[in-house]
């Protein structure tokens, strides 16, 4: 749950924050590159309290899965949004030129020219991002939300002999839940280009 | 009632060939004092140029000489340092408000794109569609035809370019030649009033040079578009051209009809230019 409502926030994020990097207003890019450096300038850990604990002292109180939701979306959003102005950049100058060669509008050539391509760009990187989203989540532990970590723990306590076995086991889930992802993306990969370069 | 029908035909009547139609004609487009900086360089260095409706111009000279850059800024792809452009009678970079010119904005552009096509040196189609994809895109997005129109149109564009058998591949499985002549399509099914055809041969393998050439050899027979040829190729200029115009240093040299131009070079630039070819 808090893996995939993150994940669709942070994808957002990226892109909102990755397009409005390259913006021609200053303002629009200094906002946004206030945001990524924050973000990803602090520890996940921080930002997951901050938004539990201290938030309600000035008044604004978040369930707990909404307080992790938005630290870990924005936290990964962060990250992502260099994955998306790095592939948008990455797109040769040549496809925007015709673009405007064929009179597309500047979203146009955005939405039907550029992002396409870059998208291709962007998703083996998004794939680690993801995987990396993922095992972070584990995180939210420690604001007393019963995600698997905090289940493994709960049952380490009663048994406490098997301990182990039970973090064994952990791990186990963790990496097949991220091969999965992994495989997945792979194979939207492989679907996208698939005659095409 | 009647009377004044008749006067109105007569009147439309009275107009005699003129013997020089160029006068009449409001040029197509009209280069005035243009130049280009990017940083320190300046690029292009006064530019006055016109060309009339339907007008076949080949543009020639040295690389550097800021011949690309001139078919550029008629693309908007590049502003204009100095200078104005005028596309059909109406600036291109400028618009006037409140008496004053100012920098067009995007919607002017917009607007004034609709008469100007271009086809780039390396190809740019886009390799996320299809051929047929590539060529109805434009069509679709930009003029608002159904799809059905669009595929009419574009089928019809792409035969004659003679690939209306390719329409479901995708470019990277087409050669140079190939990929050329979509994007001549792809340009011409906006159909637009003037082209810039910037050096569309110098990407290509030497025995693909002809298939290109070919096809846009019939285009220019069709007529009713202005063309802007920038080209090395001398032998195709001097067939397909109705004027040649020689650049160099950011400066048009010489103009002439190919005639004057290839066979009765005047400046001594124009001459070591053409010398340095020959020997080539």
């Amino acid at each position: 749950m808090v893996a995939f409502f993150s994940a669709v926030l942070a994808i957002a994020m990226s892109f909102a924050a990755g397009l409005s990097r390259l913006s021609k207003l200053w303002i629009v890019r200094t906002v946004t590159a206030v945001y990524v450096e924050i973000f990803r300038g602090t520890s996940l850990l921080v930002q997951l309290f901050w938004l539990y604990f201290a938030l309600p002292f000035i008044g604004i109180e978040l369930p707990k899965m909404l307080a992790a939701i938005l630290a870990i979306g924005f936290n990964f959003g962060a990250y992502g949004s260099e994955i998306v102005r790095s592939a948008v950049l990455a797109v040769p100058k040549g496809q925007w030129e015709a673009s405007v060669a064929l009179n597309m509008k500047p979203w146009q050539r955005m939405w039907n020219v550029i992002l396409p391509q870059a998208s291709l760009r962007m998703l083996p990187p998004f794939g680690n991002q993801l995987v990396e989203l993922i095992k972070s989540t584990s995180l939210v532990y420690f604001i007393t939300m019963a995600d698997l970590t905090y289940q493994a723990m709960v049952l380490r306590n009663n048994y406490i002999s098997w301990t182990t076995e039970i973090l064994v086991l952990l791990l186990l889930m963790y990496f097949v839940i991220a091969t999965l992802v992994s495989m997945a993306v792979r194979l939207l990969e492989r679907k996208w280009t698939a005659g095409r370069l | 009632m009647n009377a004044v029908v008749i006067d109105a035909f007569a009147g439309a009547e009275v107009p005699q060939p003129d013997p020089n139609p160029a006068a009449e004609v409001k040029p197509m487009v009209r280069y005035k004092g243009v130049t280009k900086s990017f940083g320190d360089l300046q690029v292009l260095k006064g530019i006055d140029l016109e060309m009339q409706p339907g007008e076949k111009v080949a543009v020639i000279g040295p690389s550097g000489s800021g011949k690309t850059t001139m078919g550029r800024m008629l693309m908007t792809l590049e502003e204009p340092t100095e200078g104005t452009i005028e596309v059909d009678g109406e600036l291109l970079w400028h618009m006037q408000e409140k008496g004053r010119l100012v920098r067009a904005n995007e919607k002017h552009l917009h607007r004034m794109r609709c008469s100007v096509g271009m086809v780039f040196q390396h190809f740019n189609l886009f390799p996320h569609m299809s051929v047929l994809r590539n060529v109805t895109e434009a069509p679709r997005k930009v003029l608002g035809l159904s799809k059905e129109e669009a595929e009419e149109r574009a089928v019809s564009m792409l035969g004659k370019v003679g690939l209306d058998d390719k329409l479901k591949m995708y470019p990277a499985n087409l050669s140079g030649g190939q990929k050329q002549r979509v994007a001549i399509a792809r340009a011409l099914v906006m159909r637009p009033k003037v082209m810039v055809f910037d050096e569309v041969t110098s990407a290509l393998d030497p025995e693909l040079v002809g298939e290109v050439l070919e096809v846009i050899r019939e285009i220019a027979e069709e007529g009713d578009m202005a063309m802007m040829l920038i080209t090395h190729e001398m032998d195709f200029a001097k067939e397909i051209a109705d004027r040649v115009i020689f650049g160099a240093d950011g400066l048009i040299v010489e103009q002439g009809t190919p005639e004057e131009i290839f066979d009765n070079p005047r400046s001594e630039r124009l001459q070591n230019f053409l010398q340095r070819f020959r020997s080539n």
